[in-house]
């Protein structure tokens, strides 16, 4: 297991590869669909994303004595970004996307070009995650996009990832993908 | 007997006609059944108990998974390879589903569509039914059971209590019992969106019309899914019917218990073998490769046109979240749960 902590310099991600388990400790900015296309779209960021972690993510967050509490932020398919994501890594000094289900060639670009990882977290373990969030330190777009698709600022400690995507042109996806295409073509 | 005749002899056993699993209330409570609901009488709904019933149902099949889903899940995560990216998945999830129904949070974040199947009585007031329903949607999503996940598709706008056009789904049948069965499914965004419909015969993955073809399609449609629909998964299959009712029954098909039995013979073997097939892929949790890629695959079958031979499939996540209940007809309190 890796330890990962902010800030996050591209030397250190640099040295992530394709299989590597990593806990995260630092802030991470939630960002899903309509996060994506308003930047990509030319939107300005109400946050700076430069060396930060973008997170696919719709969390349940509920107000509980005057304070933003995560019930459950588990990550969303990062597939839907990948019209965006290699734009907005290059133009805001992103370091880190956190998502589920990979993403395609354009995004793997982008992280070569850019010194960034792709990190999977657990589909569906939104519990776990949840509780890795140890504070919310702010929300934009709130009005604007709604509850799951604004910018949720999350203070994680110990967030548990799998790098699937490096900078270096790794994909675990791409493997897994032509390995099962292969094997299916086998029994069929 | 031809593949074509197989296939309708299958119709009617799997449509949805007959009790997914044993709905019969237990001793004294049938008697005062039989009394409350006679046919020609209106259910007089206490508001408040059904809808306390229901948001019951909801808390739930949103926080806990069923029994059996869990059994296949735990018999996968011993069968991954110590110390791999699938076997970490597994650890994950396993950690997750406890954490879940402990602290009575959503297992996931995204809670899905909020779809409901209800079988009642002749005389039952579904407009009742569908308030009650709705009440019950949006306080548990102020409780934060649910999430606020009901988007108005033009404009974007979130109603913030998951009523809107559609949201909730409620699927009203009739029958010849006199107690309410409501059968609950959260169904989330990632697994839906990896959901396929094909028409037959697809050149592109050489399935032609009979029972190889669905087997193509299945297997197509697990290899398609691989990552983004959160595996290892279940696929709810319908053979036939038109692309509205084709979607349909492939949902309703994940109603059935994992560790049920497809009442015909060919269907059930097929089933099994999808299942072990699906798993020699490699795909693994997650997608990270591994072999646990299925827990099931469920086979339903509805008559099509002669120019029509659709196969529709709805891929469920690991997070199968769905929960039932029998409601006691005097009171509408939770007389039995179903899963």
């Amino acid at each position: 297991m890796i330890e990962l902590s902010a800030p996050f310099t591209e030397e250190k991600i640099r040295a992530l590869k394709v299989g590597d388990m990593v806990n995260i400790t630092g802030r991470v900015y939630t960002g899903r669909d309509a996060v994506h296309k308003y930047l990509h779209e030319g939107g300005d960021c109400p946050v700076d994303l430069t060396d930060q972690i973008i997170y696919h993510c719709g969390p349940v967050v509920v107000k509980e004595n005057g304070k933003w509490v995560v019930k459950a932020a588990g990550p969303t398919t990062s597939a839907r970004e990948e019209p965006y994501q290699g734009d907005i890594l290059r133009r805001f000094g992103v370091r880190g996307v956190i998502g589920k289900g990979g993403m395609g060639e354009k995004t793997l670009a982008a992280l070569k070009e850019c010194g960034a990882v792709y990190m999977h977290a657990i589909g569906g373990a939104a519990q776990v995650l949840a509780r890795c969030v140890t504070e919310v330190k702010g929300v934009s777009m709130l009005e604007e996009f709604g509850s799951p698709e604004a910018i949720w600022e999350f203070e994680v400690v110990s967030f548990p990832v799998v790098i699937t995507m490096d900078s270096h042109g790794g994909s675990l996806h791409k493997e897994v993908l032509a390995h099962s295409s292969e094997a299916l073509q086998g029994i069929l | 007997m031809t593949i074509r005749r197989r296939l309708a002899d299958s119709v009617g056993i799997l449509n949805g006609k007959i009790p997914l699993v044993n709905t019969r209330p237990n001793g004294p409570s049938s008697r005062r059944d039989q009394v409350v609901c006679r046919a020609s009488e209106r259910i007089h709904t206490p508001m408040s108990q059904l809808r306390h019933s229901l948001l019951e149902l909801v808390r739930r099949t949103s926080t806990t998974l069923p029994d059996d889903v869990t059994r296949l899940l735990e018999a996968g995560r011993k069968q991954e390879a110590e110390g791999s990216v699938g076997a970490y998945a597994m650890n994950v999830i396993h950690e997750n589903i406890g954490l879940a129904q402990t602290a009575s949070q959503p297992l996931c974040q995204d809670t899905g569509a909020i779809l409901f199947f209800v079988h009642g009585p002749v005389g039952m007031d579904q407009m009742a039914f569908r308030r009650a329903a709705e009440e019950a949607v949006v306080e548990a999503t102020e409780k934060g059971w649910l999430r606020q996940n009901s988007v108005d598709s033009i404009t974007g706008a979130n109603s913030g209590t998951n009523l809107g056009p559609g949201s909730p789904t409620i699927h009203f049948e009739q029958w010849d019992r006199p107690q309410v069965d409501v059968r609950l499914m959260l169904k989330g965004g990632g697994c839906e969106n990896v959901g396929g419909q094909y028409s037959l015969p697809d050149n592109r993955i050489g399935a032609g019309r009979d029972l190889e073809g669905v087997r193509k399609c299945v297997l197509d449609a697990t290899l398609q899914a691989q990552g983004k629909g959160c595996g290892p998964g279940i696929l709810g299959v319908c053979i036939g019917g038109d692309r509205g009712s084709g979607y349909a029954e492939s949902k309703h098909q994940l109603l059935r218990k994992l560790d049920d039995t497809n009442p015909n013979p060919e269907l059930d073997k097929l089933e099994k073998s999808l299942v072990e097939e699906a798993n020699s892929l490699g795909i693994g949790p997650m997608g990270f490769g591994g072999r646990t890629t299925l827990l099931g695959v469920k086979l339903g079958v509805l008559n099509r046109l002669p120019a029509s031979f659709f196969v529709s499939v709805s891929y469920m996540c690991w997070a199968y979240r769905r929960q039932g209940v029998v409601l006691d007809a005097s009171d509408q309190s939770i007389g039995e749960w179903l899963y």
